[in-house]
């Protein structure tokens, strides 16, 4: 137990059923609202509480819901559960032991946008996080609390889980709904945004699993409170995980603004084996890396990881220790981002391909100083031009681990080899 | 026409397709591929377009879909196909050492199947178990903080 909005419960085999769910207040706060509140007052609180999104581009909730028509006959909702940035593993710990949580947050969300059929959108690989979240909603089902007339309330919603197929791609909002209506994951240009036009050209609103499933602590506990957490422009608490050279690895409740530092060195216990610090990846493996001079005083918000350079995208903290090849290390996140490119523009598609094919030839011994300077000057020529971010977010860290070790680059393709043992893991 | 399509998986078609409000029919596409996989443990050309008539929808939208995403197989696997990550985390956690583990004891390489039919091998992008790393997957089932004395149980595990 650390945080208030999720990890408020101790875990048992029993804990993310529907009767310890409601034994631990859930349910109340959607029962209430939707026998005094509005459809509106609920959109109001959300925006109130300055709840901004989860999934990694921290867009403000209550504001992406108002750009919903109210006039729209037909409006959907997308839960985001497609998890794919590496680093990443907090959308499937909640679906793992507090899926009713999510469950109720879609129907907090399907009420203010006046939502009939809302759909989560699992990526295809999840076993355990679907078989929770399929048996909570057949417990919900049951209970009255999903499908028509819900709690007695004369509100009707559907709640349709949707497996994916293996596409990083399909993270993306319009990829996702791309997906949904059977097509291939290609991003679709916006504007049209999908809160105009989405799914099957209806209005449609995409939020992470995260964000929803904040959405009942607000409604039970008030905006204010909300807003009261963590760092005053991007408030509440958030779930980080820790990965890669840390002692213990693990997610996190934490504050918004909470320090970078502490979370590494006292959560997750510090550099493996008593290591030193090389580097971080912050937000998730597009954002860029920061070294470990760089992570003193940075705090875990955005205004804190925006100054040092780099961004808190999923809340994914990837840490690197001393002795790690860094130009291996960007070669296994640019092989990533060149197989998982949908193709469809050609800066992304091609530039995320030459990178790969420039750093595997490095990786070989066989790069040149030539193809370092390629390298380094590829991202611009992505950066900007695309469909969607997936561009942006190969480029981010061939940038940033460029500049930051350069050195080691140079090295390895002077001397065909790596500057350390070349190893990965310790 | 192949026996993946027996009466219990057109009556599991017929489950699926109410719960999609009427215009979203062309939704059906993963979820029927999914089905069939599921059922068949792969996915022909032929499946697709049976998929398609059902669906009302033309054959080659279904087919493509099949065939763009990952995790769909066209050809029959090993019992058990093992997808190693090797993104990030994994990589920083030994996924290369689970990796070559594991081409050393079944001795195959990457998208090989053991002559037995019993193992196939790949590797996958993160699979969310960055906490957890290294992790793969068997089937539907997740493995996590793998080495060597854990992979060699798993693999005594499945017969
Ligand atoms: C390539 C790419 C992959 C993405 N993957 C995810 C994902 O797995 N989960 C997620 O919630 N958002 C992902 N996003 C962000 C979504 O496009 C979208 O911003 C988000 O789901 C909106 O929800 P939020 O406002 O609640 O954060 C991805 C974006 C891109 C460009
Ligand atoms: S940026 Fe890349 S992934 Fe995104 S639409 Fe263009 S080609 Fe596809
Ligand atoms: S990098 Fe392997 S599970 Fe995330």
């Amino acid at each position: 137990m650390s945080g208030p909005v999720f990890m408020n419960f101790p875990i048992t085999t029993t804990s993310h059923s529907l009767s310890e769910y409601r034994a631990r207040g859930g349910y109340a706060a959607l029962a209430q609202a939707l026998r005094e509140m509005t459809p509106a007052q609920v959109g109001a609180q959300a925006k109130a509480s300055g709840l901004q999104g989860r999934g990694g581009a921290g867009f403000q909730t209550g504001l992406k819901w108002e750009f919903v028509s109210k006039e729209a006959p037909v409006v959907y909702l997308c839960c985001n559960i497609d998890e794919g940035e590496p680093g990443t593993f907090k959308d499937r710990w909640i679906l793992e032991h507090s899926p009713h949580q999510l469950l109720e947050g879609m129907l907090f969300a399907s009420y203010a946008l006046r939502v009939r059929h809302a759909f989560a959108y699992i990526r295809g690989e999840f076993d355990l996080p679907l078989r929770r979240l399929e048996g909570a909603l057949a417990e919900a089902r049951a209970a009255g609390i999903v499908g028509e007339n819900i709690l007695g309330s004369g509100f009707s919603c559907d709640i349709v889980v949707h497996r994916g197929a293996g596409a990083y791609v399909c993270g993306e909002e319009s990829s996702l709904i791309n997906s949904l209506e059977g097509k291939k994951g290609f991003p679709r240009n916006k504007p049209p945004f999908p809160a105009v036009r989405g799914l099957y050209q209806r209005p449609t609103v995409v939020n992470n699993v995260e964000t929803l499933a904040t959405v009942p602590w607000i409604m039970a506990n008030g905006a204010a409170p909300y807003a009261a957490l963590g760092a005053r422009k991007t408030p509440g608490t958030r779930l980080f995980g820790v990965s890669g050279h840390v002692a213990s690895p693990g997610l996190f409740e934490k504050p918004t603004g909470y320090p970078l530092a502490q979370l590494i060195y006292q959560d997750a216990g510090g550099v493996l084996g008593g290591r030193k610090l090389k580097a971080v990846i912050p937000g998730g493996s597009s954002t860029p890396i920061l070294k470990a001079a760089e992570i003193e005083g940075v705090t875990l918000d955005q205004e804190s990881m925006g100054k040092a350079g780099s961004m808190v995208g999923s809340g994914a903290v990837i840490v690197i220790a001393e002795g790690t090849c860094m130009v291996r290390l960007l070669q296994v996140l640019s092989r990533f981002y060149a197989h998982e490119s949908c193709g469809q523009c050609t800066p992304c598609r091609e530039g995320t391909d030459w990178m790969n094919r420039i750093l595997e030839r490095i990786v070989a011994g066989k790069g040149s100083a030539a193809d370092l300077a390629t390298l380094t000057r590829l991202p611009t020529g992505i950066m900007g031009n695309t469909v969607c971010a997936l561009g942006d977010a190969a480029s981010m860290p061939v940038v940033s681990f460029i500049k930051k070790f350069g050195d080691e680059f140079a090295y390895y393709v002077a001397h065909g080899r790596s500057l350390h043992d070349g190893r990965l893991a310790p | 026409m192949t026996d993946a399509f027996t009466p219990a998986l057109l009556a599991r078609f017929d489950v699926l397709r109410d719960q999609y409000p009427p215009e979203m029919r062309t939704s059906l596409v993963l979820p029927l591929l999914h089905c069939v996989q599921d059922a068949n443990g792969y996915v022909t050309e032929a499946d697709a377009a049976r998929i398609a008539d059902y669906i009302g929808m033309p054959a080659i939208q279904v087919v493509e879909a099949l065939t763009w995403y990952t995790m769909f197989d066209r050809e029959p696997q090993g019992r058990y196909v093992i997808k190693v990550c090797r993104n990030i985390a994994c990589s920083l956690r030994g996924s290369e050492d689970v990796l070559a583990h594991l081409q050393q004891k079944l001795d195959i390489g990457i998208g090989e199947t053991t002559a037995d039919g019993r193992f196939t091998l790949k590797t996958v992008e993160c699979l969310a178990s960055c906490g957890t790393a290294p992790a793969m997957q068997v089937n539907r089932t997740y493995h996590e903080q793998l080495d060597a004395t854990k992979l060699d149980q798993i693999l005594e595990s499945l017969t």
